[in-house]
This record gives structure tokens, C-alpha cells and sequence, in this order.
């Protein structure tokens, strides 16, 4: 990729980047069928109960099942919703969750566009999933639907403050937000050791963003029957449900790159393991916590949800951009 | 250059394949396999199986506006803290007295916000 991103553009190298994302793309529904397999498989071992173990051997072909029957169910649409918003929705959703894809580095030599940018990137299209949960919330024209998208863009804004601010200690200590600077900037020593308040933060924020135990209030099924999604189906609703996961995806491999230290060993001397397994093994043991997360944790209560958010979590970003701005300027030797 | 104009082509790429999916499953695979019965009790809204009452555009809470205020002020604030960030190794002491003091401003703000209790949701 590294070669084709320096050469001239032409119309062979375009269709290059086309045939890549779109290996990418697959990967990632390979991704999301597998991460819902595994969530439930998980959840169900944490529970002593089995997880799906019906559709093909040990339930591998669950979530195929799932989906092939989301896509030939018919796809109804409330008379009183607003049909404009009604269909865009999903895709307001989805597009988003895909884009940020684009300047990932998932090793040295696997990366798609290079930004200078990249950090802020993320962040800017990352916050349009906002929109397509409100205008589905809206656009149904049910109550329960309102007050889920509702409460989803509340909760969603919110915790987006935290999460780019607790990110900023990560741009100090580089200089820098493409994300391969970040990587490389993690060889003596990964973020997560001197950006720790960053990463709980970070971490806290970002279960938030993404909808998930504790913080999954918008989808609250005892109370809103299903949040922002009720009158979805069908394929519709499968969008939804694919941005969720392709999100956590995206999500996975950001803290992986900006913590954790991306394809980068944990010892100088395992230098010889390619840098795919040690992103793939920083990846999943993120992606696990998600599922351990959800079948330990309650969900929080929607008084406390906000306030967390604005009292407890933003100080704590704001203090860790002071605290590292002193310790980069003490290493400079400016005092 | 070449590399900038190949990182948007890349970009745009993406953006045009993560429209292109949802539109394509829904639109064009999704009539050929799925059947279309529709009638007029299926397009009722769902209301827990009850007949909708009323409307559901209505006038919310406003404390969601409150909070999208907030969400503008410190999200702006955050914008301001990147470039701040990137160049802050070669901007020296100056910089981070400035900084503190932009901090500080806002940090006044959000104690106004906690102050007046809108942070509660009650």
C-alpha cells in the first residue's frame, strides 16, 4: 500500500484502493458475524449456560442464520414516520462507522490513507453516528423511538467531550496526530503507561460512545422496548446493528493504536512475531473486555449517566492535559 | 502531493463504499429476496400493542438543549487544544501559561454550569 500512496495518481492505482477497502470491507463483515458469535458464546460461558450451539457445528453459522433472515424479512415502514429520514437513518448511521477505517494502521505496511490528520479525522466523522440515532429516534414518529434517540444523542455528546479531550495528552507526548507517528512515538514505552488517566477516560468514554453496558441506555429493552430502533426491521435494522459493531471495530483498533501500542511488541526481543499477531492479540483482548463488560456490569441509571460525564469525567481530561503539558515541558528542559 | 491526493482518494473511497453498502442491501438485493404484503395494520406505529395515542413529535425536555450547548462550548474548546497539542514541543513555556489560562476560563464555566445545577437531570 505504502508504494501505491506514493506514486502519481492514476486510474490502476485508484482501482487498487478500491479492490483493498473492499477485501477490508469483507473483513470486517467477517469481523462483526463473529464478534456477535463470540459475544454470545462468551456471555453464555459466563453465565454457565452454552451460547448458540444449534446452526452448524458448535453454532459457528448462528449469526450467518440471523442475518440471511433479517434479509428476507419484510421490510415494514410505519404510515406516520417520516419516509425521507426514515431511509436515510441508516446509512447516516453506517457510513461513518466505515469511513474512520480509512487512516487505520493496522501494521507498518498495512495502512490505507496516511493523514497528517488522521486523530482529528476520527474524530470529526466519528461524531456524524450522532445524527443518523437522532433522525432514526425522530423520523419513526414513536415515542419510545424519541426517547431512546433522544437519549442516546445526549448520552453520546456528552461522553464525545471526555474522549477527544482525554486524547489530547497522546497528541502532547508526540507531537503529532497521524496515527503512525503515534505508534511509532510508542516504541520505548506504550501510552498507557504515562497517559493512564488518558486511557481510563478514554476507555470509560468510549463504552459510552459506543452504546454498551454500563452505558447502554438508549437501547434500555426493559424500558424503551428497543431505543431508537423499534421501528426498524429487516435490513434496516441490520444496518444498525453493523454500524454498532463495525463502531467497536473501529473503536478496538484506535485504542489499540493510541495506548497500546499498535503492532508494536511488548518486549523489543518477540521483535521477530509479525506485527499483525501483536495488534491482532491488542484487538481481541479489547474486543473481550467489551463482552466481560457486558455480562458483569449493570446498567447505569440515566440521573447519574450525565452527570458522571460532566463532573467526574471532563475534570479528570482537563487535569491530565495540565499534568502532561508540565511533565513534556519539564523533559524539554523549559523550566 | 501525489501522496495527499491519493490519501482523499482513499478517503473518499471509503465514504462512497460506506453509503454504497447500506444502499445497495436495502435497496437493490433486499426487494428481490424479501416479500412485500403490506396493509394497514402492519404500518401502525408500534405503542406496545396498543392504538398510538397522539402524536409523537412533540415538545422534549429541555435539558437536552442545555446539553448540546454545552456540548458545542467544550467540543470547540477541544478543537482549539489540537493544534495547541501538535505544536507544543517548539512553542515552549509560553504556551502552556496561555493555555492554562484558556483552561481556566472554561474550567469557570463548567463551575458556573455545576453551580446552577444544570449538570443534575432531574
Amino acid at each position: 500500500m505504502s508504494e501505491l500512496l506514493q506514486q502519481a495518481p492514476s486510474l490502476g492505482n485508484t482501482l487498487w484502493f478500491i479492490l483493498a477497502a473492499v477485501v477490508l470491507l469483507v473483513i470486517l463483515l467477517g469481523f462483526v458475524t463473529y464478534a456477535i458469535y463470540f459475544e454470545r458464546k462468551v456471555i453464555g460461558w459466563m453465565q454457565l449456560r452454552i451460547g448458540p450451539n444449534r446452526v452448524g457445528p458448535l453454532g459457528l453459522l448462528q449469526t450467518v442464520a440471523d442475518v440471511t433472515k433479517l434479509l428476507i424479512k419484510e421490510d415494514t415502514r410505519p404510515k406516520n414516520a417520516d419516509r425521507a429520514l426514515f431511509t436515510l437513518a441508516p446509512i447516516l448511521a453506517y457510513a461513518p462507522a466505515f469511513g474512520v477505517l480509512a487512516v487505520m494502521p493496522f501494521t507498518e505496511s498495512i495502512q490505507f490513507a496516511d493523514l497528517g490528520i488522521g486523530l482529528l479525522y476520527y474524530i470529526a466523522l466519528s461524531g456524524i453516528t450522532v445524527l443518523g440515532v437522532i433522525t432514526a429516534g425522530w423520523a419513526s414518529n414513536n415515542k419510545y423511538s424519541l426517547i431512546g434517540g433522544l437519549r442516546s444523542a445526549a448520552q453520546m455528546i456528552s461522553y464525545e467531550v471526555p474522549l477527544v479531550m482525554s486524547v489530547v495528552g497522546v497528541v502532547l507526548l508526540t507531537g503529532s496526530m497521524n496515527l503512525r507517528e503515534i505508534v511509532e512515538a510508542q516504541r520505548d514505552l506504550w501510552n498507557i503507561i504515562p497517559q493512564f488517566l488518558g486511557f481510563a477516560v478514554f476507555i470509560i468514554a468510549a463504552q459510552a460512545e459506543l452504546n454498551r453496558t454500563p452505558f447502554d441506555l438508549p437501547e434500555a429493552e426493559s424500558e424503551l422496548v428497543s431505543g431508537y430502533h423499534v421501528e426498524y426491521s429487516g435490513f434496516r435494522f441490520a444496518m444498525f446493528m453493523l454500524a454498532e459493531y463495525v463502531y467497536m471495530f473501529g473503536m478496538a483498533t484506535l485504542i489499540t493504536v493510541l495506548f497500546l501500542g499498535g503492532w508494536l511488541p511488548i518486549i523489543p526481543a518477540l521483535d521477530f512475531i509479525p506485527g499483525i499477531v501483536w495488534f491482532v492479540l491488542k484487538f481481541s483482548a479489547y474486543v473481550f473486555l467489551q463482552f466481560w463488560l457486558r455480562a458483569t456490569m449493570p446498567r447505569m441509571r440515566a440521573d447519574t449517566l450525565m452527570s458522571f460525564a460532566w463532573k467526574v469525567l471532563l475534570p479528570v481530561a482537563l487535569v491530565n492535559i495540565l499534568l502532561t503539558a508540565v511533565i513534556v515541558s519539564y523533559q524539554q528542559g523549559m523550566f | 502531493m501525489d501522496i495527499y491526493t491519493n490519501n482523499y482518494v482513499i478517503v473518499a473511497i471509503f465514504l462512497i463504499l460506506g453509503v454504497l453498502l447500506p444502499v445497495a442491501t436495502v435497496s437493490i438485493v433486499g426487494p428481490l429476496l424479501r416479500p412485500k404484503k403490506p396493509t394497514a395494520e402492519k404500518q401502525t406505529t408500534y405503542e406496545s400493542g396498543n392504538i398510538p395515542v397522539g402524536d409523537s413529535w412533540v415538545r422534549f425536555n429541555v435539558k437536552y438543549y442545555i446539553f448540546a450547548l454545552m456540548f458545542v462550548i467544550f467540543d470547540v474548546e477541544t478543537l482549539f487544544l489540537y493544534p495547541w497539542a501538535v505544536a507544543y514541543k517548539e512553542l515552549g513555556l509560553f504556551a502552556l501559561v496561555e493555555m492554562a489560562i484558556f483552561i481556566t476560563l472554561l474550567v469557570v464555566g463548567l463551575i458556573y454550569a455545576w453551580r446552577k445545577k444544570v449538570l443534575e437531570w432531574n
